[in-house]
């Protein structure tokens, strides 16, 4: 290395400007898909537990089979997404249940999205992952087993009253902080 | 046996301080627990890919988006993208958004009184060539105030959004313009701690790319995290 990376900046308020006014993708089942289709909704809660609405979700997961669509392991499934926050601070993605990646060894990690949250007062992007409440591979997974047992719960997404709906609150800091990553 | 080559860590001082009380907003939304190191997996080095076709032919002069052309300063933007081996990142997708030049966003939210100009919207995007060299065409945005403290306005600043090849590398930032008044009071400037690490935000002018009659040349070379040259032996 010599160089150094440059530094982040906030989103901002206006992002929806360059990033979600016209580019905002909310449903990753294009046809063709196959896997089970999923509704995912987020909530990003500040540190008073208040909604916000100006907040930038971003998801990254694999494919039905653990498959990423990059060079580095392809598939046809796209797997990104990106959506603002409403008025209540939620936004909604329909998606498909991920597989299990491998993890580094041996190992095989829980189905899991692997989020990015941006908004103003936000100066580093915040990276956390999406698991699934009562999938029987959380227990083996490497890194839900990093995270201290009492917190682990922030990274679960649970279900709602219909199947296949998915609800995850994301809480920036106080009580319930949500578990962010160093990645 | 599933090894992935990982990408280098930052060095904290080279970026912000994730709560910096003197930028208000950071009070309520930074975490207070330390963060959990993630070692990479397959999920950290992958990322999202984009094609030419998902890019229209003017989306990288700003200036072209309106049937007249806009108020204010026409500058070029150009550099590359690389990682921190200098190695070129190619095909890869930036967005950028912009206030127009008197400072205000075409945008609902923005309650500057300042006036919008139906010829900007201040929104574009482009791939990286082969060695990752980029182009925008705009104009120069104005320095806008905010209600972060009294008398407060922010440095002129076009927002970048960057991909890279991975979700580690994932990175928004702020492009700043040379020898800006306002630097010394911004406090998003501000909180990055590295004196150079803040510099390497601020464009240079560049007669070079300046077209005669024209335009003025800015550049702007974007280092994203690199991975180690060879993978290390387990």
């Amino acid at each position: 290395m010599g160089l150094v990376p440059i530094p982040s900046q906030t989103a901002g308020p206006f992002f929806h400007l360059g990033l979600t006014a016209h580019r905002s993708i909310g449903n990753l089942t294009a046809a063709g898909v196959k896997g089970e289709r999923i509704q995912i909704t987020c909530r990003v809660l500040d540190g008073e537990g208040v909604p916000m609405d100006d907040a930038m979700i971003e998801i990254w997961q694999a494919d039905a089979e653990g498959r990423y669509n990059h060079p580095d392991d392809v598939v046809q499934f796209r797997g990104f997404g990106r959506l603002a926050t409403n008025e209540h601070g939620m936004c909604t993605f329909a998606t498909i249940k991920p597989g299990r990646v491998p993890g580094n060894g041996s190992t095989l990690q829980a189905p899991h999205i692997n989020v990015s949250i941006f908004a103003r007062g936000i100066l580093n992007r915040l990276a956390t992952r999406i698991y699934f409440a009562g999938d029987p591979a959380n227990h083996e997974d490497p890194v839900l087993n990093l995270v201290p047992a009492d917190r682990r719960d922030t990274l679960l997404a649970h279900g709602h009253t219909q199947p296949n709906e998915w609800h995850f609150d994301i809480r920036l800091c106080g009580d319930g902080e949500t578990v962010f990553f160093d990645v | 046996m599933t090894k992935v080559l990982p990408y280098r860590r930052h060095d904290a001082n080279s970026q912000p301080s994730s709560l910096y009380e003197p930028y208000r907003a950071t009070v309520l939304r930074a975490p207070r627990k330390p963060l959990i190191v993630l070692p990479h997996t397959l999920s950290e080095v992958t990322g999202p890919v984009y094609g030419h076709d998902d890019i229209g032919e003017t989306d990288n002069d700003l200036t072209r988006h309106h049937h007249g052309e806009p108020v204010g300063e026409r500058i070029i933007v150009s550099g590359r993208v690389l990682d921190d081996n200098g190695r070129p990142v190619p095909h890869t997708l930036l967005e950028i958004w912009q206030a127009n030049a008197g400072g205000r966003y075409c945008h609902d939210r923005d309650h500057h009184p300042a006036p919008l100009d139906p010829n900007f919207s201040g929104a574009g995007r482009t791939l990286t060539d082969e060695n990752g060299g980029y182009r925008f065409v705009t104009i120069k945005p104005g320095a806008y105030p905010w209600k972060n403290h009294d008398n407060a306005w922010r440095p002129a600043h076009i927002h970048f959004s960057l991909f890279g090849p991975a979700f580690a590398t994932r990175l928004i930032t702020q492009m700043y313009f040379p020898g800006d008044p306002l630097f010394a009071f911004d406090p998003i400037f501000q909180s990055i701690r590295d004196e150079k690490a803040r510099q390497s935000l601020i464009a240079n002018f560049d007669l070079a790319t300046t077209k005669p009659e024209w335009a003025l040349g800015y550049q702007f070379n974007i280092i994203l995290r690199g991975r180690d040259a060879t993978p290390f032996e387990e």
